[in-house]
């Protein structure tokens, strides 16, 4: 009897592939700032509320995810850092992840509805359509302020936290929503400097091949100023106190003097000692945006001003 | 061949069967818990059945009653 095996050269998906697909380590930044915006928020939530709140935007985060790869499998193709992603390597099939994106953004827009309440359900499906179309869709081949607007999608998970607790938008979850919006340009700009990837080759615009390396470091600069304020705001409000102001202006005057830094540098001095400083001040964005909302935590733990 | 014999597909996609049943199962824990909870927190248990009764009645803040002035015209 002859075996006849269609499927002998295809490589057969696991369920991490798929897992894959959800674009997991983006979803940690999601739970964890969702998880601090709806446990500082002034209204408390049973713990298994607040659990299946979080699960089911990291969910929709992560559906969010699936849509972005099938869009971008033939980008994903092209560059080294994703050749190896689920569709780009043949393991699953561009379909299947625009069904799991599509089932699992229905399912987490109405469960969060059922588990939390319906504007935060409203919110989330807003934040997928916003990261899958707006982002993903029209702007991120379009502009090379792409990462600027994406950021958008990455800032509203503490949003949707605080309106899980509380039903609507306040002052303190638009500067929390501010805080993760103006971090992300220098974040990811200090990365695309030293990670020198072929987004050109790809056709994406990045900001440090359409304007330029110069540019670029000025834009960090400028940016880590406009996010200072913001983050030193949020501070004087009701979930802000002595602690998280305190780790707010060490964290900001390092953030501006790494972005001053990179700003003074030339390409030929980065080049020499292998990026050094951006690599540094990268590291330091990561710190950065985990220690500011790890002191939201806190400082609503044992209380504010 | 014996019909009992497992295709070698199964194999391949163990984990793919197995996680996603990992998951169901966890997903069903998930409802039965906030069903739970969100029972054990009370909300509105009462449906409507097309009578007035007392309970439907909108509770309304007890103001100090006062008397209204006649007009002396």
């Amino acid at each position: 009897m002859t075996d006849i095996n269609a499927y002998e050269t295809a490589p057969e998906a696991q369920f991490g592939d798929y897992v894959a697909l959800l674009k997991p380590r983006v979803m940690s930044l999601v739970v964890f700032t969702a998880f601090v915006g709806l446990f500082v928020a002034p209204i408390d939530v049973h713990p298994f509320i607040a659990f299946c709140s979080v699960l089911f935007i990291a969910l929709g985060g992560g559906a969010s995810g699936a849509l972005n790869m099938w869009y971008d499998r033939d980008i994903d193709a092209v560059m080294n850092r994703t050749q190896s992603r689920p569709i780009p390597s043949g393991r699953v099939e561009g379909g299947e992840a625009l069904g799991l994106g599509l089932v699992l953004s229905v399912l987490s827009v109405m469960m969060l509805g059922l588990v939390a309440n319906w504007f935060a359900a409203g919110f989330l499906a807003f934040t997928i359509f916003f990261y899958a179309v707006v982002y993903t869709v029209w702007l991120k081949r379009w502009t090379p302020q792409n990462i600027v607007i994406g950021g958008a999608a990455g800032a509203f998970p503490p949003m949707i936290g605080w309106a899980c607790a509380t039903g609507g938008i306040t002052l303190e979850s638009l500067l929390m929503f501010a805080l993760v919006f103006f971090w992300t340009p220098p974040h990811f700009w200090a990365l695309a400097l030293f990670m020198k990837e072929d987004y050109h080759k790809a056709g994406v615009p990045m900001l440090t091949v359409t304007h330029g390396r110069p540019v670029t470091r000025r834009h960090i600069f400028a940016y880590t100023l406009v996010l200072a304020p913001f983050a030193l705001w949020l501070g004087l409000t009701s979930i802000g106190g002595p602690l998280y102001m305190a780790v707010a202006v060490v964290l900001n005057a390092a953030f501006i003097h790494g972005g001053w830094r990179i700003l003074r540098r030339s390409e030929e001095q980065a080049v020499a000692d292998g990026y050094a400083v951006e690599r540094q001040v990268f590291k330091l964005s990561l710190y950065y945006l985990f220690l500011h909302f790890l002191a939201l935590l806190v400082q609503s733990w044992i209380g504010g001003w | 061949m014996a019909l009992k014999t497992e295709h070698e597909i199964h194999g391949r996609r163990r984990s793919r069967n197995v996680g996603l049943g990992v998951v169901l199962i966890g997903f069903v824990a998930l409802v039965f818990g906030l069903t739970v909870v969100k029972v054990q927190q009370g909300g509105l248990l009462e449906a409507y059945d097309h009578q007035p009764r007392v309970s439907m009645t909108p509770v309304e803040p007890v103001a100090p009653r006062t008397i209204p002035q006649e007009d002396p015209q």
